[in-house]
């Protein structure tokens, strides 16, 4: 099987021979956090509105203890009234699919704890359409969740933010904790 | 502002092939995005991705999944590879490929098991979201996405994408 450099146009058997860095310039990385200890919440501020979409990747892992995966949090321009949002989850455990639906702003299920297999830290991808968008209520849908070998959880989700004003801030909470070695990174997206 | 989400290495087959390969991928990123376009060279469409050759059953995987009638979710454990979901095949319409996106977060961390991401949107049989596996802390340096019949059919594309945070 050849495998094309994307820069040189030159095939090879490896798939990275001959391809240095190239720079597209539609997706750039606003800011992000390594946990070096524990952290109840992280937030993004000053959030410029130049672009057109954010994105948010998230690795992460909770110090709460429950029997099964639990929740993290995604909260607008520091507006925690919870009842102001609107939720849709849909995940599959393995065994029975299930949708349900709030007024507030969970990742739901998509965070492993102390009670899951240990090593394991979750992958939740936000995409934040129009996020600058002064005519219209903000929308964020996610993909996220993980496999413990024997348990875990996939999680497909969107939550409404109904506000007109542009996003500038994004706090990413959870219960308990964010445990050391947790990450979170914002992307602005042209 | 760094700008990141870089093309790192594409194929697009020019015979059947049943294990596609990305290799020596550098650690200097912060996640993947696999961006694959497939069709299997015959009826099964029965397909799987690995990491770093590993082929012991450290793999494990849970799905969430929709064929227009019945939405039900399974999960595979001490698996020889993560499901990718379910690929078009010879008979289904030409020249229709199946869409696939697969994050990898984190690939290049040393301390933490793997997870991946894994969207399929087949129109022809079924929609799927999985959570994958790979219970390893080593970096991840290579990519394997196996067909486990005969290949994957000519015309079929990968793409490799790094994705480096601020």
């Amino acid at each position: 099987m050849a495998i094309r450099s994307l820069k040189s146009g030159t095939f090879s058997r490896s798939g990275l021979v001959g391809n240095s860095v190239i720079m597209p310039g539609s997706y750039e990385s606003i800011a992000s956090s390594t946990l070096s200890s524990t952290t109840a919440s992280v937030t993004f501020s000053s959030i410029p509105s130049t672009y057109s979409h954010l994105q948010i990747r998230i690795s992460s892992r909770s110090s709460f203890a429950f029997a099964s995966m639990f929740d993290s949090y995604l909260a607008f321009n520091g507006d925690n009234t919870y009842s102001g949002y609107k939720d849709h989850i849909l995940y599959g455990n393995g065994a029975s699919p299930t949708t349900v639906t709030a007024s507030s702003y969970n990742l739901s299920y998509t965070t492993p704890g102390p009670t899951q297999t240990a090593s394991v830290y979750n992958g939740v991808v936000i995409d934040i359409l129009d996020y600058a968008n002064t005519n219209k209520y903000k929308v964020a849908k996610f993909l996220g969740g993980a496999d413990l070998n024997g348990s875990g959880n996939i999680v497909v989700g969107s939550i409404l933010w109904p506000n007109t004003a542009a996003i500038n801030q994004i706090t990413l909470s959870c219960d308990g904790s964010f445990i050391t070695g947790s990450s979170f990174a914002l992307y602005g997206v042209n | 502002m760094p700008r990141t989400y870089e093309p790192l290495a594409t194929t697009t087959l020019t015979s059947v092939t049943q294990n596609l390969t990305f290799s020596s991928i550098p650690a200097t990123y912060t996640d993947l995005v696999l961006v694959l376009s497939l069709r299997a060279s015959t009826t099964a469409s029965d397909a799987y991705f690995r990491y770093n050759n590993d082929s012991a059953t450290n793999y494990s995987d849970t799905v969430l999944r929709g064929n227009g009638t019945t939405v039900s979710s399974v999960r595979d454990s001490n698996a020889l590879g993560m499901d990718i979901g379910v690929t078009a095949v010879s008979t289904d319409i030409s020249p229709f490929q199946t869409p696939t996106i697969i994050n990898i977060m984190n690939y290049a961390n040393t301390t933490t098991f793997k997870t991946a991401l894994i969207r399929t949107s087949n129109s022809t049989a079924m929609v799927s979201a999985i959570a994958g596996l790979w219970r390893s802390t080593v970096a991840i340096n290579t990519i394997n996405i196996i067909h486990r019949g005969t290949g994957w059919d000519i015309g079929s594309t990968a793409t490799l994408y790094g994705i480096l945070k601020a």
